[in-house]
């Protein structure tokens, strides 16, 4: 039971049922599209960049609590980045979840992140957690306008 | 003789616990804990457990009989080849097929398809001709459809279903035209558990004169299939969801279908005589049986038909039938849970949906439990567009599955809703 309340934390279980930025953005510089064809995920996140800055970031779609509560915690913690810092923090939420770093010791970097840690105890999960970050990404480097967990 | 009311109460827990005539007690498999919880293994559909006849099966090859079948004259191959071509016979009788040239050995039911499509497909179907499937299929029976018709020019329909998942049978027949050159459908829906009445429909295009394949692979381990009785000119299915092991199915064509079709791959066993000049092919079955087969699959697939036999297939029935009415009585009973797939012939599957809860957060959740379903579009994406939901969950059955389970299941239900409702 203890892995699955990690999994599912308050913070998390809170994200999902009101999730924050969930809202399409008329004005946005750039909208990507993520899906996770396994699951049927599907995201469009939209970005605001002035510069080099995040001015807004909002994401709209459906899936399961852990893809849908990244997405809410993703934007709120984001809005107001440097590209050059939501890149830093990509790496780092990535790392949290595939269990390459203890959260416990790097709580003050994560912050609000630190909520995804139990992912890591869940390998099928990873995936679900990190889209609406790789399509953040995907959206940042103005590459594409899907993208795909497969 | 009159039946002792002890031993009637007797067998009513035997099967409350272990399953039909207690077979549990055969599935080494099902006797263990998943996060500390017994293991309720409800994903059936998607593959079933096996008998430890079957795992003996396999293993007695290996360790006895191991070698290639249909070439050598020595004592080994003799007998492989012996087992080999008995198991093909079992499977002859399972399905009652005319003739063991009928049977031929595949990789599964993919294969069958993609067998029928390539060979039949390629020399029959020509521009502007269509094929007929339905709004039901996996996508095994949509995507080597759309490869052919991509390729020749031609169409692919599609017969449509109500909200209950029935296909409807007047659209069906309507669009039976002059250009239809093969009909394509499953027998049972591994998405919403649909029992398609496969005799009728097979009546109906056979007035119009065209052939239909069936995609049995959900039908074969919960119902006795007698091909010359469906009517059906091909029926395929795999052995890894009768209880037998991967990697081997069974494509049963009629043979005047077989004779006129060409080789769907070119190989060894397949011929003959090879020169550089000409190859004649062998004859059936042996035609669409290039290279060395999976021979442990396909005689272990023998021993899953006499094990499936000795459990009796209307007995299984039975036991199905009773435990779904149960387990779709019990969803129904929880607030929230709407069930998709509600069509008034149903066998094995339960697919449902809970208000406000994704099917991957019902999966995680229910695991924890020890309990194992599927959750996700089940290869059948379309199916989830029709009734507009991105995924389900879905618990499916076998007759190892108990009441028990069943109750499980439901606690589990539960628990997913405290957690995420």
């Amino acid at each position: 039971m203890s892995a699955l309340r990690e999994l599912y934390q308050e913070v998390i279980l809170d994200h999902n049922k009101s999730p924050r930025n969930f809202r399409r953005m008329e004005d946005a510089t750039r909208a990507v599209d993520g899906y996770n064809p396994l699951c049927g995920d599907h995201y469009k996140i939209f970005v605001k960049v002035e510069g080099d800055v995040i001015q807004d970031i909002s994401f709209d779609g459906a899936g399961c609590a852990i893809s849908k509560a990244s997405a809410s915690v993703m934007s709120s913690v984001l809005k107001g980045k440097t590209k050059e810092e939501a890149e830093r923090l990509f790496q780092q939420f990535h790392k949290l979840v595939t269990g390459d770093i203890d959260a416990e010791k790097n709580l003050e970097a994560l912050g609000k992140l630190a909520a995804f840690a139990g992912v890591s105890e869940f390998p099928v999960r990873v995936k679900c957690a990190s889209l609406a970050w790789h399509t953040m990404h995907a959206a940042l480097e103005a590459r594409v306008e899907t993208i795909s967990t497969e | 003789m009159m039946k002792n009311p002890d031993d009637t109460l007797m067998a009513e827990f035997i099967e409350r616990v272990d399953g039909i005539k207690g077979c549990r007690f055969n599935f080494p498999l099902l006797r263990q804990s998943v996060n500390g919880k017994p293991l309720v293994y409800l994903d059936n559909a998607a593959t079933s457990q096996k008998p430890q006849v079957v795992i003996d099966a396999l293993m007695r090859y290996y360790q006895e009989e191991n070698s290639n079948i249909h070439r050598g004259v020595h004592y080994l191959s003799e007998k492989a080849t012996q087992s080999y071509e008995a198991s093909r016979a079992k499977v002859r009788k399972f399905v009652n097929a005319a003739s063991v040239q009928e049977v031929i050995f595949v990789r599964g039911t993919t294969e069958g398809i993609n067998l029928v499509a390539g060979s039949y497909g390629r020399k029959n179907i020509r521009q502007g001709d269509e094929v007929l499937i339905s709004a039901m299929e996996h996508h095994s029976n949509i995507v080597p459809w759309q490869i052919l018709c991509e390729e020749k020019g031609a169409k692919l329909r599609v017969i449509p279903m109500n909200d209950d998942g029935e296909l409807l049978l007047d659209e069906y027949e309507r669009l039976l035209g002059e250009k239809t050159r093969l009909v394509a459908i499953a027998h049972i829906s591994n998405a919403l558990g649909t029992v398609n009445p496969i005799k009728e429909m097979v009546a109906v295009a056979h007035r119009k004169g065209i052939p239909v394949l069936v995609d049995g692979a959900q039908a074969v381990p919960h119902r006795k299939v007698d091909v010359q009785d469906l009517g059906c000119d091909f029926y395929t299915f795999s052995s890894h969801k009768m209880f037998g092991p991967t990697g081997v199915g069974i494509l049963y064509g009629k043979k005047q279908f077989l004779d006129a079709m060409p080789p769907y791959q070119g190989g060894g066993d397949m011929i003959k005589s090879v020169t550089f000049e000409k190859t004649i092919y062998n004859d059936l079955p042996y035609k669409f049986e290039a290279g060395t087969p999976n021979i442990a699959g396909g005689i272990a697939l023998g021993a899953a038909i006499d094990y499936m036999g000795m459990l009796d297939m209307e007995a299984i029935s039975t036991y199905e039938h009773d435990l779904l009415n149960y387990a779709t009585e019990a969803l129904r009973g929880i607030n929230g849970v709407r069930i998709i797939g509600t069509a008034r012939e149903k066998a094995g599957v339960l697919s449902f949906v809970i208000e406000g809860i994704h099917p991957h957060d019902i999966g995680t959740i229910l695991d924890d439990e020890g309990i194992a379903i599927r959750t996700g579009h089940h290869c059948a994406q379309p199916v989830m567009q029709r009734f507009g939901v991105p995924a389900t969950a879905r618990a499916s059955f076998a007759f190892y599955n108990t009441k028990d389970e069943v109750d499980i299941l439901v606690k589990g239900i539960h628990k997913v809703i405290e957690v995420l409702g």
